[in-house]
């Protein structure tokens, strides 16, 4: 049978996200697959969508609500179970680790849910590596910045050349076991202080 | 410094979490040698699952949750247990300024007299049956929540039937405000301070406190997870000496101040202190400028406030009977009363010499006055504990009392 048979919805604030999600269960080749970002109206759309596996993320705080809609089956014709089965604690723990979960259908066959759950953990933990790299790359910025100002600092009140104004900063950071852009951050704010023309 | 034990609460942002949180903030964990680290939650659901597959050890749940979860209610569900509560009432019912005009228009005056002001809200349900409106529809936090239950049995002890006559849905406690403000809901059961905000906001209006539908009733508990408390047992009991700490300390009149600067921060509730002063206090704004002091509105410590009465549980099993949730079976039965362990509460307290109840379930709705109780130890006083329509909820005749209860 192919995997593109069953029905998805992605309930994710972050669009981001939910579009790193929906590629990689298109990629899969599953063709029906709903991505909603906001849960305003859901239970509509759940009716009308009718999905198998809805994919939903753990900051969401709609998920009290969500779980109540699928219990009372009211505005969702079938039950729905969270993943296939309660024995695979391995997938639970990894999904819930990556901050993702997942409702299924009653009676769906685990094989057929596994490669969904799986490519959602994947998916979410590298969208975290990505934040996380962004993150570390918007603060190497910052630090490249903040010691281009102290070398600037170094080289008009000691009349150093730049490559010297750097040595400075790397020995005095090694001495006192610092990192070089808190030392630079250290002397960015000192002369701030000193004087106002250093200090910008 | 490090520590003998270290522990991983979840909470979710509400007043309640308020021992848990000063436990680990104003030094009574460390003093019990615990490294208490608080995560906070955006879901109920979350800390269900982070408890079962073990990132909390413990957490701020709701009173029937653990029940919920041990009974096999939920998905994702592991064996959960309750050895200490949190507190007792602290929840409102708000309904939006539209909602109240209509009951002030059939006799509901700003008093928090739950059966005047049920009575109102059932003769408006009538009137826009009878004119072809679409039903009221409540919010509460949780299917298995206290605020659910107490709800349902106000709406019913006054003749409206909570599945039938409005509609009940549920929405997380900081939406709450929002979601009447925006005309989704018309009212909702929920813990202070989402409650207050409202009313400050000038979009709702305090109409009865949980105080009032039964007073002196369970709230929030420390869920534990069964399998972490049978391999912690010493962190365990540590862990309980230092919620009992702490929940002396929330309860001091001397303290409110520096609880209420505590629970305003960002990282937990993010509300501003005022706004946190009615749950400490009970001196409630309803809306329209009117004020009443509520007795025994949230009491942290108080009423052996922290004891784990089984005929608590026991209770909220009858409710989930009641509104379909599960059958009532012997062995259901058997899972409810093993939920709360008021022996574990005992041994860990036992050392402090502090007042202990003996018994571990008591015949809810008995005392009309407060009364002194015979404890171990220190003198320990309970109640009053009547329920607002004058029932008696006794844990040895569960059968005839779930028998009993009528749907509206």
């Amino acid at each position: 049978m192919s995997a593109g048979s069953l029905t998805i919805l992605v309930i994710d604030e972050n669009r981001i996200r939910a579009s790193i999600i929906e590629a990689g269960l298109r990629d899969a080749g599953h063709r029906e697959v709903t991505v909603v970002h906001d849960v305003a109206g859901i239970a509509k759309r759940i009716a009308e969508i009718e999905p198998d596996v809805i994919v939903i993320d753990l900051e969401n705080p709609n998920r009290d609500m969500l779980e109540n809609m699928f219990q009372l089956s009211r505005a969702v014709k079938r039950p729905i179970a969270m993943f296939v089965d309660r024995s695979d604690q391995a997938s639970i723990e990894a999904a819930v680790d990556a901050g993702v979960s997942a409702y299924v259908v009653d009676g769906l066959k685990k094989e057929r849910i596994k490669p969904i759950l799986d490519m959602a953990i994947s998916r979410f933990n590298a969208f975290s590596r990505m934040a996380r790299e962004l993150e570390e790359a918007r603060s190497e910025l910052e630090n490249r910045k903040v010691i281009d100002r102290a070398k600037g600092i170094l080289m008009r009140s000691r009349g150093l050349n730049e490559e010297a104004a750097y040595v400075l900063l790397r020995k005095t950071a090694m001495n006192q076991n610092r990192k070089i852009a808190d030392i630079a951050q250290s002397l960015v704010t000192a002369a701030g202080l000193l004087g106002p023309q250093e200090g910008e | 410094m490090s520590m003998a034990h270290e522990i991983t609460a979840g909470f979710m942002p509400l007043f309640d979490s308020a021992v848990m949180v000063a436990a680990g903030e104003m030094g009574f964990a460390a003093r019990e040698g615990i490294d208490l680290k608080l995560q906070r939650e955006t879901s109920w659901a979350n800390i269900r699952d982070r408890i079962a597959i073990g990132h909390f050890d413990v957490a701020h749940m709701l009173g029937p949750m653990p029940l919920a979860c041990s009974l096999g209610l939920t998905p994702l569900a592991s064996e959960t247990i309750v050895p200490f509560s949190l507190g007792l009432g602290g929840n409102c019912v708000t309904v939006s300024n539209a909602v109240w005009e209509g009951m002030a228009a059939h006799g509901a005056s700003p008093d928090l007299d739950p059966a005047r002001a049920g009575q109102a809200l059932g003769a408006l349900i009538h009137e826009r049956a009878s004119a072809g409106r679409e039903p009221l529809r409540f919010a509460v936090v949780h299917p298995h929540s206290g605020h659910n239950y107490e709800l349902r049995y106000w709406l019913a002890a006054c003749g409206i039937d909570p599945d039938r006559d409005i509609e009940i849905v549920i929405v997380p406690p900081p939406f709450m405000a929002d979601a009447l403000a925006a005309g989704r809901i018309d009212g909702y059961c929920v813990g202070e301070p989402w409650n207050s905000a409202a009313v400050a906001a000038g979009i709702g209006r305090i109409v009865t406190v949980k105080a009032l539908l039964w007073r002196n009733s369970p709230e929030k508990v420390i869920g534990v997870r069964k399998v972490w408390a049978e391999e912690n047992p010493d962190a365990l009991a540590a862990l309980l000496r230092a919620l009992h700490h702490s929940a002396r300390w929330c309860q001091d009149p001397a303290n409110r101040g520096d609880l209420a600067a505590l629970m305003a921060r960002p990282e937990f509730l993010g509300q501003p202190e005022a706004i946190q002063m009615p749950a400490l206090t009970g001196r409630l704004q309803l809306g329209g400028g009117v004020e009443r002091n509520v007795e025994d509105f949230f009491l942290p410590f108080d009423k052996a406030a922290n004891f784990p009465w089984k005929s608590h549980a026991l209770w909220f099993y009858t409710q989930m009977v009641r509104w379909g949730q599960l059958p009532h079976t012997p062995q259901n039965l058997a899972i409810a009363r093993d939920c709360y362990r008021p022996d574990l509460y005992r041994s860990a307290l036992k050392p402090l010499g502090v007042a202990l109840p003996g018994a571990n379930a008591k015949v809810e709705g008995a005392l009309k006055a407060a009364t002194p109780v015979g404890s171990a130890g220190a003198s320990l006083v309970l109640g009053p504990d009547g329920f607002f329509d004058g029932q008696i909820f006794d844990p040895d005749r569960i059968d005839a009392y779930v028998a009993g209860q009528k749907r509206a």
